[in-house]
């Protein structure tokens, strides 16, 4: 076991749904200090030489193993700012888990910035979830402000779940993808803000290669005071096709901006934005009124359906 | 049981008051199959509205079983015992077939369970028990599972809006077999039909008929049903089987 306080196991359990030690290989960093790492035949962690992360190399041809790397914060007045690089090999197939959660009783701020570049080789597949969590009633503030930066080459996939439900005051999520020659790129974003907090997510994804494409898809909803602003642009430099999606539900005095952006520098290149905005149907609330459910059972079904 | 007395609704159009529903008194026994019908705009759906409680009488009385449920909230309505098929289904972004159902029943169903009912409505469950219930359906696949809801909701009182439109001619078929299953199965409780589909009258066995915001009409079906044949209020529907009875020049 990994001998960390029952906060720090709730919170594990959040973001990353682990229980116990994960099976594969780990990296869990715990207030500042990784507490627990394992590396596997085919995949390799190291601490940087500098102390400020780790870097993660996927063999070539690695099927079916997964990669955890969650961090946890419990202690008030925490900043810490970590660089994370993958190195995905060609032709592997992998999972990669990743997840901050912060639990601030105290009364400053904490704060934790994860920046992550992944290089994915040629004709790798991977699958990178990514869960923000905080809780805690103190004063101080829980801000994440995740940097992504993708790399990918030839006729690599890879496929982005990241998700914000609940208690993160302050988020600037920045993520930036070049796809190469066939290489495809699906993102889903979830998030909820709610309170008076912040989220800002910006993508700048280049398409550069023939044939490659890319999907980054938003749902969110804003309660409360609280703000979100959805900037994505698409750059099309090639043959590629290239679609960006804000879903968006407004409740209280929540506010949304949603940016389109798209740029092509292509002929043939086809790129699509769809951004929608607004509160909760009526009929929506109506429909499962008629099943028996009370307006606030009904509107929690209906955030719960739009999050999943 | 559902008695409406003196029921009135209006509605103000640009400064003007508009009567929708004029003085309606209807009982609707237990163990009966009602079909209301009559022309467009005679305010069937206002009444099915009204007894859903998603619209508020502006005078009269409804009576459920005897307690007074004018002022009742829809919640309460639906848990009194009053089920509802819209005529147009919602679509819910990310909530799927399943949840309705789930919901619907009010209990921690299995999946399995959830299944029966939209077999029940002629869908292969295993497509569907999964998919989002939103505009990646078809109108004919989200009216049965609108249907299907209301099947698993189980009611005393069950009451749907034109469940036939949108409907393609398969599924009509079918549709005249669920509400053929649900009377055989009635017992205590009751069928409440929107429809002008001659088929879907020749189920019922009381006839209403609604025009121009009066009730016209009420009576069994022996009764009523000859002196509808040919208007509006009872059109033909030209499916499969009438075809094949009588040729097309028959509907």
């Amino acid at each position: 076991m990994l001998n960390l306080d029952a906060t720090s196991d709730r919170l594990l359990e959040e973001v990353a749904d682990l229980h116990k030690v994960p099976v594969g290989a780990f990296n869990i960093r715990a207030n500042g200090k990784a507490v627990a790492r394992n590396s596997t035949a085919n995949i390799d962690i190291t601490p940087k030489e500098n102390g400020s992360g780790i870097d993660i190399r996927i063999k070539p041809g690695t099927k079916n193993e997964s990669v955890h790397i969650p961090v946890v914060m419990t202690a008030s007045g925490i900043k810490e700012i970590v660089y994370n690089d993958f190195y995905i090999g060609e032709d592997c197939d992998v999972v990669i888990v990743a997840g901050c959660g912060i639990d601030n009783c105290g009364p400053k701020d904490s704060e934790h910035d994860g920046i992550h570049r992944f290089f994915v080789g040629k004709g790798a597949r991977v699958k990178y979830v990514e869960k923000h969590y905080g809780s805690g009633d103190g004063s101080g503030k829980r801000i994440l402000n995740p940097g992504t930066e993708v790399y990918m080459e030839e006729d690599s996939y890879m496929e982005m779940e990241m998700t914000q439900i609940k208690g993160v005051d302050d988020t600037v999520r920045d993520t930036k993808a070049e796809l190469g020659k066939g290489a495809r790129l699906v993102v889903h974003e979830r998030l909820m803000t709610h309170g008076s907090q912040n989220a800002v997510s910006n993508y700048r994804v280049d398409l550069n290669g023939e044939n490659c494409s890319a999907d980054v898809v938003s749902r969110s909803v804003a309660k409360d005071d609280s703000y979100q602003k959805f900037d994505a642009v698409l750059t099309g430099n090639a043959a590629c096709s290239g679609h960006t999606e804000c879903d968006a539900i407004i409740m209280d005095n929540g506010r949304i901006l949603a940016v389109p952006g798209l740029e092509a520098n292509n002929v043939d290149a086809a790129l699509v934005h769809e951004a929608a905005i607004g509160k909760i149907a009526g009929e929506q609330l109506i429909k499962l009124m008629t099943l028996g459910l009370t307006e606030a059972e009904a509107e929690e079904q209906i955030i719960n359906g739009f999050l999943k | 049981m559902l008695e409406l007395q003196h029921v009135s609704f209006e509605v103000n159009e640009e400064g003007q008051d508009k009567e929708i529903l004029h003085d309606i008194n209807l009982t609707i026994p237990d163990g009966n199959l009602t079909v209301i019908t009559g022309p467009n705009g005679g305010g069937k759906s206002t009444m099915a509205k009204i007894i859903a409680g998603i619209i508020t009488p502006t005078s009269g009385k409804i009576l459920f079983n005897g307690e007074d449920i004018t002022e009742m909230s829809i919640t309460d309505r639906a848990r009194t015992g009053i089920g509802f098929a819209f005529q147009q289904p919602v679509r819910f972004k990310g909530l799927q077939v399943f949840d309705l159902i789930r919901l619907a029943t009010g209990t921690k169903l299995s999946s399995v369970d959830a299944c029966k009912y939209l077999s029940e409505v002629g869908l292969c469950a295993r497509d569907y028990i999964n998919r989002e219930v939103n505009a990646s359906l078809s109108g004919g696949e989200l009216k049965r599972i609108e249907i299907a809801t209301v099947l698993a909701k189980g009611s005393q009182l069950s009451v749907f809006d034109e469940p036939e439109a949108g409907i393609d001619l398969w599924s009509f078929s079918n549709l005249i077999k669920v509400f053929e299953g649900m009377r055989k199965n009635i017992k205590d409780s009751s069928i409440l039909i929107i429809s002008h589909q001659e088929r879907i009258l020749n189920i019922a066995d009381e006839i209403v008929v609604l025009s121009d915001g009066k009730l016209v009409e009420h009576g069994r079906k022996e009764d009523v049903l000859p002196k509808l044949a040919g208007t509006m209020s009872a059109v033909k529907r030209c499916g499969k089987e009438e075809i094949l009875e009588g040729g097309a020049e028959s509907c």
